[in-house]
């Protein structure tokens, strides 16, 4: 949480429930704050369902926020109309899990790509077009010869640099990379993740990154915020987090991440995690963790515990903590 | 010891409309009594079709072209498919990737285990049937298992469908387990509690395991051997900590070199493979790796390289482990530079 610069995107006590019919509803985000400095990379993780996805998509509008503040650049856009959003869609933009889903299969990598400048109209003519989609597929590492192309002669890690493509020609201030990397093949992975912080540090891009575990976001991450059913569980310095995990669900994530080291995996005394998530619908009182969490306690079912400052920089939610 | 699983020289093709795709050419390895074997590789490196070989599962277009399978000194190529089906989940079974799609939707979960007992084993009575289902329930730890035995798949989580599927492949206590990607849809701590679960059954019933995966850390935890795939071939074969401690096939060093590392320096890029994989329809005449290898030589791209024994109980195919080949560059053969 460095304080030198402005952040680009604030986002406070924001909020999304999905009504479910019977007056029910999924807590899909509750009450979520954090804020991403200009230039930097928030990774938001947690397991299927925490509400990551949800988060990453109401920040971006593309869900209505049930309540709460998405501020881009000290702009607030949580209330916008759509038509009001246009200028600001501009900025920021989104890289989608499957390469697979996130094409159209009747386009043209060109036309994929070209799409957006369309939309904006930000080319006089199909020339400058061209151009600028030739340029954006040779930083990706694709060339000319594939802008003819479908989306389906393409392996995955080159269905993803389409994506990124489509993600980055308008150049965006702030992109939201939801699990880019996760249908992807190790070697491929590290290809995309690389290729994301080269132009990181080339366009000063900010980048909300989110992922389901823990060990590829240290290498994009500045910042870390773990969540659990809807909630920030903890907020640090992504070096932090690893080293000094403070809330009893990240240390049980961090030591389920399989060890590529027979010897050390056979001496780690893994605590782990037991147990299933609870359902979003009726999430359990108080703490939300406390029921796979092996420290609860009567307090932990009683009160909610609130993010806090246990250290300097280092926020967490839980009342073994914050006493 | 005899191996539980013997196979030598297998290959596969399937017939599409573009061609002939060999999607295994020519892998031998074998599973030990009690062990654990992992098969790791990237999509298309044919380790999913080397499991489906062996229950011959291939469909209307895929056929072994050649090779023998031995499971306890039996050939399985020459088996018929009424002798195929009495195999398949009574001495070989299996675990998939994906337990939803591998269970039906409309049928309770006892009675779904509860059909592998009645396959196989016709001496047993519907309520001996139903003790068995409950105690396999107990074996994979799935709580209140009276209540689950009812209970259709929707109702279960992710973690505890894979327990039932495992449960079901447990049943008629298989003498080979074959689990393709059986973690991989499921969320880091579920993974977690599976791989636990499998570790503590290994040591229970001292099962032989042939577990195929993409993911280097889980063959790591859990395997005592690795064979590495990559282009229908296996390119690398050894005991778990010999090939963590030095890999001895370029491939696998990349393999090692892209994955994250936890207690590592994030300021340190990941070191990736450039491309991407070979197309199996027309499959490199040469080592399928050598396009992404960093010390690809001409002869690479031109013949296949013959395996090579690196140590004991160690192979792997790669022209730079050839007597012949160059010292200067080459990452293993820096020791003997050094003496000369």
């Amino acid at each position: 949480m460095t304080q030198h610069s402005a952040p680009l995107l604030k986002v406070d006590h924001l909020t999304k429930h999905f009504p479910v019919g019977g007056g029910r509803v999924v807590h899909a985000v509750d009450d979520v704050s954090f804020t991403i400095t200009r230039g930097s990379t928030l990774g938001l993780v947690g397991e299927s369902g925490c509400g990551k996805s949800s988060c990453a998509r109401t920040v971006i509008r593309i869900y209505e926020p049930t309540s709460g503040n998405i501020l881009l650049d000290g702009a607030d856009i949580s209330r916008l109309s759509q038509k009001e959003l246009l200028p600001y869609r501009r900025r920021m933009q989104m890289i989608f899990q499957d390469p697979y889903a996130s094409l159209n299969a009747r386009m043209t990598v060109h036309d994929i790509v070209a799409e957006p400048l369309r939309a904006f109209r930000v080319c006089a003519s199909r020339a400058e077009e061209r151009d600028m989609v030739e340029r954006m597929l040779n930083r990706v590492g694709l060339s000319r010869e594939h802008a003819g192309r479908y989306a389906h002669e393409f392996s995955g890690g080159q269905r993803q640099r389409v994506g990124i493509a489509r993600a980055l020609i308008l150049k965006p201030e702030l992109v939201i990379c939801d699990e880019p990397i996760s249908a992807l093949d190790v070697s491929i992975q590290a290809q995309v993740v690389n290729m994301l912080r080269t132009f990181q540090e080339e366009e000063g891009l900010t980048y909300l990154f989110i992922a389901h575990d823990l060990s590829m976001v240290r290498y994009v991450s500045d910042d870390v915020g773990v969540m659990y059913l809807g909630q920030l569980v903890e907020l640090c310095r992504a070096d932090e987090i690893y080293a000094h995990p403070a809330h009893p669900y990240t240390v049980g994530l961090l030591s389920s991440v399989p060890i590529p080291d027979p010897v050390a995996a056979r001496l780690k005394d893994s605590v782990g995690l037991e147990g299933d998530l609870p359902s979003p619908i009726a999430p359990p009182s108080g703490c939300r963790f406390r029921t796979r969490c092996p420290y609860a306690s009567q307090r932990c079912a009683e009160e909610a515990p609130a993010l806090k400052e246990a250290s300097p920089g280092h926020f967490v939610a839980c009342h073994r903590l914050n006493a | 010891m005899e191996p539980i699983l013997q196979v030598r020289d297998l290959r596969t093709s399937f017939l599409t409309s573009n061609g002939e795709v060999q999607a295994v050419r020519g892998v031998s390895f074998d599973v030990e009594k009690g062990k654990t074997l992992g098969i790791v590789g990237e999509s298309g490196s044919g380790k999913s079709v080397t499991s489906l070989s062996i229950l011959k599962l291939l469909g209307s277009t895929g056929r072994i072209t050649s090779g023998s399978i031995r499971l306890g000194g039996e050939e399985l190529t020459r088996k018929s498919r009424r002798e195929m089906r009495a195999i398949r989940g009574g001495r070989i079974a299996m675990i998939f990737q994906d337990p939803m799609t591998s269970l039906n939707p409309l049928i309770p979960m006892g009675d779904q285990v509860g059909e592998m007992l009645w396959a196989h084993r016709k001496d047993m009575t519907k309520a001996q049937r139903r003790e068995k289902v409950l105690e396999l329930f107990r074996t994979v730890r799935i709580p209140e298992p009276e209540k689950r035995f009812k209970s259709y798949p929707h109702e279960f989580s992710g973690g505890m469908r894979q327990r039932v599927m495992i449960a079901m492949a447990l049943a008629c206590r298989p003498e080979l387990l074959i689990a393709d990607e059986p973690t991989t849809a499921l969320d880091v701590s579920i993974q977690d509690q599976i791989l636990k679960l499998m570790r503590a059954l290994q040591k229970e019933m001292d099962m032989s395991i042939m577990f195929i995966t993409h993911d280097l850390g889980v063959v790591a935890e859990l395997c005592d051997r690795v064979a590495v795939m990559y282009g229908g071939l296996l390119m690398e074969e050894a005991d778990i900590v010999d090939i963590f401690e030095r890999p001895m096939h370029p491939y696998t060093m990349g393999l090692m070199a892209s994955i994250p590392d936890m207690h590592q320096d994030k300021r340190k890029k990941l070191q990736p493979i450039p491309g991407s994989p070979p197309d199996m329809i027309h499959p490199p005449k040469g080592c399928p790796f050598a396009p992404r290898c960093p010390y690809a030589m001409r002869i690479c791209a031109e013949e296949l390289p013959p395996y090579v024994a690196t140590g004991e109980r160690r192979r792997s195919m790669c022209w730079l482990l050839d007597p012949e080949a160059p010292a200067q560059g080459n990452p293993f053969k820096q020791g003997k530079e050094a003496a000369v």
